[in-house]
């Protein structure tokens, strides 16, 4: 009997110690501890959530339809330079995600056939109807959510967040965790921004160039969109400008009339980096083409001096310089009013890389860090009167028997934390009052145990006596009860999002924990106390 | 040796049809909760309807009316407004928004830059869900609850005898139903936290049934020859201190939880506060007596 208390307190001890060993790390005596100790004993400790350390938690969905039309549009561009390479007269249209190709000849169909076998005929009558197969478009999608995922995993890096999580969720959806980032609008639009470079030439040759206004009031771009759908030239279309008078801040809209196609796009850059204009102090982005690209603008600003050639960033025109010369090297600037941030943030896209497809925001949870902490002081404040308030509760109504379980509780609530911390679990605010829960919880166990030492004492049992049938008897009555928290706490775990599942972890840790001081601890001061001598009384 | 009740001899199962009666209108009051929520009618949160939840800690104080006013001509519509005067914090809700995801809290935000720019203001949180997530969040919800059914159930059935689990599950379904009700009546919100609520209520308030129904089970193995219900009534009896005093530990930690936990918590522990009563409620006159009535003559206990 006596060696098997030994035993009993020995377990009690060495988990109390490595529980306190796991939770260093969370206390204010970490600081102050050895170099060897941080080095090499466990450092990391519990983790807070990102509800109680402020940041932001996001759900993107790719849109990979989006991706299918663009490669569609693609297909169609590369369509009409083979035509043009093999001297054939074909007119490439795209509606939707159809293209048409006409007229139907052998040749024309040999030529898209060939070439881009991933193209179904629809229709092979007077004229050509192509359309990226199912399958294929299950592929573009597939990839276009792998790569959206690589360059905002790029961009997250060089905006610079301390352990991001980021992950593909199901098809096409992409989960952001960005924990303590001060400035959550800025590194939403980081994210979320396509970030589609392209060049695009000016057609201001065009008759109803001239009737176009000089510029429009914000808002109105649906409008002239409207008035000019019938008007403008086929393969032109009209983007805008954002233009802002720099001492009254009144903001207008130019809108340009472009060539549809681009001739050159931002994949073939090399480097993108902020660079400060010594004469107006102004920020710009100077980037740099690889040599394909760098060829490519030479001779786009060789065929069209003269001409404006309009930098487009996901369809909105940035600027639109007259080309002045043939422009070798590769090298040009976005400028555009930016801050600095905003040139820094525009350069790390660029650098980054486009997303293959607009993002949708599903979700958006952001919590700042001052509500974090708030949420934090109140939880400790919950616990620590809570904690008081059972521990009198259990003196005033079981007396020493009731100071026995209070030590059994104060045992729990180590255990638990030091287990939390030894799983590197993390901290949620539901998870607070899972720890909080779980403490009125801890002494039900002693309660139903004390009823039971009652019934026996009552019944004329020795206190010895009592102590260990009222363990046996309230065994499987705690164990019952644990049980069907548990279940609860699994399927709260399974299906609960983040802060919820910090709740199941902790309650049912909560709860697990319980039964071993309950069944353990408990158990074996009453021993200690039974073994000296046999008691007349039990305080109970 | 305190006892809350010195030897308690109360009739409890005789009082079943009195008890019928007030649990049966809290459960339809939950049922009738549960047809609002499906048809869309209650007040759901935006974690389930979707849409942009911001909250707003100010320097000064400001008044809500104000607040109200700013957002109305700032053309923000069908918005909900909350405030917490203590703190200077105010709630803003929009649901269902159909503006472009984001878009909204910027409105939001500028609209209140724009209109109080003397009081100063930090963003403390912002919530935006659109319905994809909203519409996935309420499935799993209800996945969840129908999971956590299963499980007790089936943990029930297989520890206890078929009209011990019935009467069980019904106590437990009787206390999700309560204080889903009450939450309904009194208009709060319903919520993924108080779904976590409810089934950590599920979970919890078997405690107390299970206290109960193993006393009876015993005791109904002792005393073969008794009557049914006085058994049934000597075990009640038997337990009920510690049926309350199991609960009312549990009572006093989601009181600290309702008045020191914080804002986002309240809710959450006023659900506990009353699943924790309710559930000691019914432990007593739900559990028992339905066992009493399903069982008909003679449940026999199984082990």
């Amino acid at each position: 009997m006596k060696k098997k208390v030994l035993w009993k307190l020995i377990l009690i001890g060495i988990t109390l110690i490595l529980a306190v060993v796991f939770f260093l790390p969370n206390t204010p005596a970490f600081r102050y501890m050895p170099e060897w100790w941080v080095k090499n004993m466990p450092n990391k400790g519990i983790v807070l959530g990102l509800d109680l350390q402020g940041g932001l938690h996001l759900v993107f969905e790719v849109e990979g339809d989006k991706a299918v039309e663009i490669t569609t549009d693609r297909y169609a561009s590369r369509l009409r330079d083979l035509f043009a390479k093999k001297k054939l007269t074909a007119d490439v249209n795209v509606s939707g995600l159809n293209i048409t190709v006409s007229p139907s000849n052998v040749e024309t169909r040999k030529v898209v056939e060939d070439n881009y076998p991933a193209l179904k005929p629809l229709e092979t009558g007077t004229r050509l109807v192509y359309k990226i197969s199912d399958k294929e478009a299950l592929r573009i999608k597939e990839g276009a959510a792998d790569q959206a995922l690589e360059t905002i995993r790029n961009r997250i890096d060089q905006f610079g967040v301390a352990e991001p999580t980021i992950l593909r969720q199901g098809e096409n959806e992409i989960v952001i965790q960005l924990p303590g980032v001060k400035d959550p609008k800025r590194a939403i639009d980081l994210i979320g921004k396509t970030a589609q470079l392209e060049f695009k030439l000016v057609d201001d040759e065009a008759k109803v160039a001239a009737e176009i206004p000089q510029s429009i009031e914000p808002g109105e771009e649906e409008n002239l969109l409207k008035q000019f759908a019938e008007k403008i030239p086929e393969g032109n279309t009209i983007l805008f400008e954002k233009k802002i008078n720099k001492e009254t801040g009144a903001v207008r809209k130019i809108p340009i009339l472009l060539k549809k196609q681009a001739a050159l796009t931002g994949d073939l850059l090399s480097e993108a980096k902020v660079n400060i204009d010594s004469r107006f102090n102004e920020p710009y982005v100077s980037i740099s083409f690889n040599a394909d690209g760098a060829k490519k603008f030479e001779e786009i600003t060789g065929a069209n001096v003269k001409k404006r050639l309009a930098i487009i960033l996901d369809n909105a025109v940035y600027s639109a310089p007259v080309i002045q010369e043939k422009i070798s090297g590769g090298n040009a600037q976005i400028t555009g009013n930016f801050t600095m941030e905003e040139a820094k943030d525009l350069s790390i896209v660029l650098r980054a890389g486009a997303l293959p497809a607009p993002l949708k925001m599903l979700q958006n949870v952001t919590v700042g860090p001052s509500l974090g902490r708030d949420s934090i002081e109140a939880g400790k404040m919950a616990g620590i009167i809570g904690t008081i308030a059972v521990v009198l509760f259990m003196i005033f109504y079981y007396r020493l028997s009731g100071v026995i379980a209070d030590f059994a509780l104060l045992l729990n609530i180590i255990l638990l934390l030091g287990a939390m911390a030894s799983l590197n679990a993390t901290l949620t605010l539901p998870g607070i009052a899972g720890v909080i829960l779980a403490i009125g919880m801890a002494v039900d166990s002693n309660v139903l145990m004390f009823e039971r030492m009652r019934d026996e004492l009552r019944a004329g049992k020795t206190p010895r006596a009592a102590v260990d049938s009222g363990y046996d008897k309230a065994f499987w009555t705690i164990f019952d009860s644990h049980v069907t928290t548990l279940i609860t706490a699994a399927v709260l775990f399974q299906f609960g999002t983040g802060p919820i599942k910090g709740f199941a972890v902790t309650l049912s840790l909560g709860v697990a924990i319980n039964l071993f001081t309950a069944l353990v601890g408990t158990k074996s001061i009453f021993d200690i106390i039974n073994s000296k001598r046999e008691l007349k009384k039990l305080s109970i | 040796m305190i006892e809350l009740i010195k030897n308690p001899n109360i009739d409890f199962l005789g009082k079943r049809y009195i008890a019928f009666v007030f649990s049966g209108i809290l459960s339809i009051i939950g049922i009738i909760a549960i047809v609002q929520i499906a048809t869309g009618r209650a007040n759901l949160g935006i974690d389930f309807a979707g849409g942009t939840a911001i909250q707003f800690k100010f320097e000064n104080p400001v008044a809500l009316h104000n607040v109200r006013l700013a957002l109305e001509s700032g053309g923000v519509k069908d918005f909900d407004l909350q405030d917490l005067p203590s703190v200077n914090k105010i709630l803003i809700r929009v649901k269902k928004s159909e503006q472009e995801l984001g878009k909204g809290s910027e409105t939001i935000t500028s609209i209140l830059s724009q209109k109080f720019p003397e009081n100063k203001y930090v963003v403390d949180s912002t919530t935006v869900i659109g319905p994809k997530v909203g519409g996935r969040l309420k499935a799993d919800a209800a996945k969840a609850v129908a999971f956590a059914v299963i499980g007790i159930l089936v943990y029930v059935a297989f520890r206890f005898q078929f009209k011990f689990g019935v009467g069980a599950t019904i106590a437990t379904f009787h206390d999700v139903l309560a204080v889903l009700g009450l939450f309904y009546i009194m208009g709060k919100e319903i919520n993924l936290i108080l779904v976590t609520a409810l089934l950590t209520i599920a979970g919890y308030s078997l405690t107390d049934t299970v206290v109960v129904f193993d006393r009876i089970r015993e005791n109904l193995k002792l005393k073969q020859k008794e009557n049914i219900e006085t058994v049934m009534n000597s075990s009640v009896n038997e337990v009920l201190s510690r049926t309350i005093i199991t609960s009312a530990t549990v009572l006093i930690t989601s009181i600290a939880l309702f008045f020191f936990g914080g804002e986002v918590l309240h809710d959450f522990s006023l659900a506990m506060i009353m699943g924790v009563i309710v559930g000691t409620y019914s432990s007593v006159f739900v559990a028992s007596p339905v066992v009493l009535i399903w069982g008909g003559k003679r449940p026999f206990a199984k082990k």
